[in-house]
């Protein structure tokens, strides 16, 4: 009898399609010379503070594991900056799991509140794996297209519409990957009397929360009633400059964190100990960093925003997180063919909106954790390309 | 406000003395006008001394000899040591004086094309200049970070041209 390995593959699993980013990486990784914007993570190293400790750390032989909980120094340093930085306190015994970054904390949130049947709202377009790690619980994604005009943001009215007596939880992600937008304190209480309302979780992923450049972040679980609904996810990756140390947490009560440390211990057990040493000094001696960083990223900002609408682009001014989403629909391409020929013709790479929603079409995602000189020349290959395509699609209208 | 935009534009130029005031301008969200004003104004008040080059001359295959001298200075009456290191530092081959603590009392930085310049200038020029009272002369042998920059390619971007 011959053996087929898909006859063994969870009909979940083999359906759940490709990232489209991973299909566009594939693309770009077989060109030369090629100046991305299409990357989702800083262009700043880990500051140095942060890698000191943790080779100091190593050679004091700090190889081993660490309660599932993670290191009670670094939870005690996460509770202070929470309560310090967004007013949300958290007792740092029962209430807080360090993760192997905030992307297994997405994970085991909604494995512990997920069961088959039940439907998760998830705003869009969005970080790309939110859709499938709800599949993989047997719920039901359930996505909210958010549109340029609301500036990619949730309202009160779009989500009582998507709620139906099946509704568990929603996912907020704000600042956003891939658009940009944030919420203001009072745009969040609005939809929490909703949340409220319907008695939902929310699963808010915070991992771009100090990378706000207008007004401070306000952090959903600070907001009346919501403390104790809300899981808080966020890490060291975006703020930090610490994306490959795989440092994230997970904050909620003290009944979900119970549950949720369950699977964290049978399947991760607990974050490397060499990154959690890194991420307590981070906590420690890195604010300056994170305000220097930020507010590079800020100018970064300034100039792509200024650059694409001088190039004849329609773009929404972001205001968080690294990246700006334009449109590219009066150029007549779609998101796809257009990064495809941008990267063919002039050797930008950047990733179509398309791979984070459907809603997403017509867009790009351009990030800008890349340096001016960087960011410069890659308008400057972009606006050849633009002018060409806007000139064409002009023509295209008037024959 | 203004203190901090010009804290801002202070800091954007130190990193980059050569960045337009169109750039500069979007990314302080001013206009270019406004921060041309602003750059005028600090270069009046002398807070902007002077535009340059932070330049590895090794790499430029031009070798240099570069020592830092501690100075030993009898403090006068009324001047202390700003008298002597006035003296000092009108010598073009000096290019920095310091007022330091510990057993010295200056640090002073000295460029000649050779070592043996940089040698006959502390000992027939720097030494005898009044009030000097000894030197302690250490000559550079590498360099590996100048006025904030590193020297040798510390970073380059690992980074995979596509992520999440």
């Amino acid at each position: 009898m011959s053996f087929n390995p898909q006859d063994f593959i969870t009909p979940g699993v083999r359906d759940l399609p490709p990232s489209g980013i991973r299909k566009f990486f594939d693309l770009v990784t077989e060109m030369k010379d090629v100046i991305s914007l299409g990357v989702g993570e800083p262009d700043f190293v880990s500051p140095w503070h942060v890698r000191e400790a943790c080779v100091y750390s190593l050679e004091k032989g700090y190889t081993m594991y660490t309660s599932n909980y993670g290191l009670p120094e670094l939870r005690y340093e996460i509770a202070q900056y929470l309560d310090q930085r967004f007013g949300v306190a958290y007792d740092e015994k029962k209430e807080i799991i360090v993760t192997v970054g905030a992307s297994e904390a997405v994970d085991i949130a909604l494995r512990t509140i997920c069961s088959p049947g039940d439907e998760v709202l998830i705003p869009e377009p969005c970080y790309v794996s939110y859709k499938p790690c709800v599949a993989l619980t047997g719920a039901i994604p359930m996505v909210i297209p958010t549109t340029v005009e609301n500036e990619f943001k949730l309202t009160p009215q779009m989500l009582e519409t998507y709620i139906t007596p099946k509704t568990k939880a929603i996912i907020l992600s704000y600042p956003n990957n891939p658009t940009g937008a944030v919420m203001t304190g009072e745009e969040l209480a609005a939809l929490c009397k909703v949340i409220v309302k319907h008695n939902l979780i929310v699963v808010s992923d915070e991992i771009y929360a100090e990378l706000t450049y207008d007004g401070v972040h306000t952090c959903i679980a600070s907001l009346p009633e919501m403390r104790d609904r809300t899981i808080l996810i966020n890490g060291m990756s975006k703020a930090f400059a610490m994306t490959g140390w795989r440092i994230g947490y997970l904050c909620a009560h003290e009944d979900f964190i119970e549950n949720m440390v369950k699977i964290h211990q049978y399947t991760m057990l607990c974050a490397p100990i060499m990154g959690q040493k890194a991420a307590i000094e981070a906590f420690r001696s890195c604010r300056k960093e994170v305000d220097r960083m930020r507010e590079e990223y800020d100018q970064r900002r300034r100039i792509i925003y200024k650059r694409m609408q001088d190039m004849g682009l329609e773009v929404f001014e972001p205001k968080g997180a690294f990246y700006i989403f334009p449109s590219i629909q009066n150029t007549g391409l779609s998101s796809e063919e257009f990064a495809g020929a941008l990267l063919k013709e002039e050797k930008v790479a950047v990733v179509p909106g398309s791979a984070f929603a459907d809603c997403g079409e017509g867009f790009l995602r351009c990030s800008y954790a890349s340096s001016i000189k960087k960011i410069t020349l890659a308008m400057d290959r972009m606006e050849r390309f633009v002018s060409k395509r806007i000139t064409t699609s002009l023509q295209d209208c008037h024959n | 406000m203004r203190e901090n935009m010009r804290e801002k534009i202070l800091k954007i130029l130190e990193s980059n003395g050569r960045i337009p005031f169109e750039q500069l301008a979007v990314m302080v969200d001013l206009s270019a006008s406004e921060v041309e004003e602003i750059i005028r104004e600090l270069e009046d008040e002398k807070i902007i001394l002077k535009y340059s080059a932070v330049v590895n001359w090794e790499k430029a295959g031009l070798e240099e000899s570069v020592a830092i001298i501690d100075v030993k200075v009898a403090p006068q009456r009324e001047v202390g040591f700003d008298a002597v290191a006035q003296r000092i530092y009108r010598f073009p081959e000096v290019r920095s004086v310091s007022l330091i603590s510990g057993d010295y009392d200056l640090s002073v930085s000295i460029e000649g094309k050779s070592m043996k310049e940089v040698a006959s200038f502390v000992s027939q020029k720097l030494s005898s200049i009044d009030g000097v009272l000894g030197t302690s002369t250490h000559f550079v042998l590498k360099r590996y970070k100048v006025a904030g920059v590193v020297y040798e390619d510390e970073y380059e971007d690992r980074r995979e041209l596509v992520s999440p």
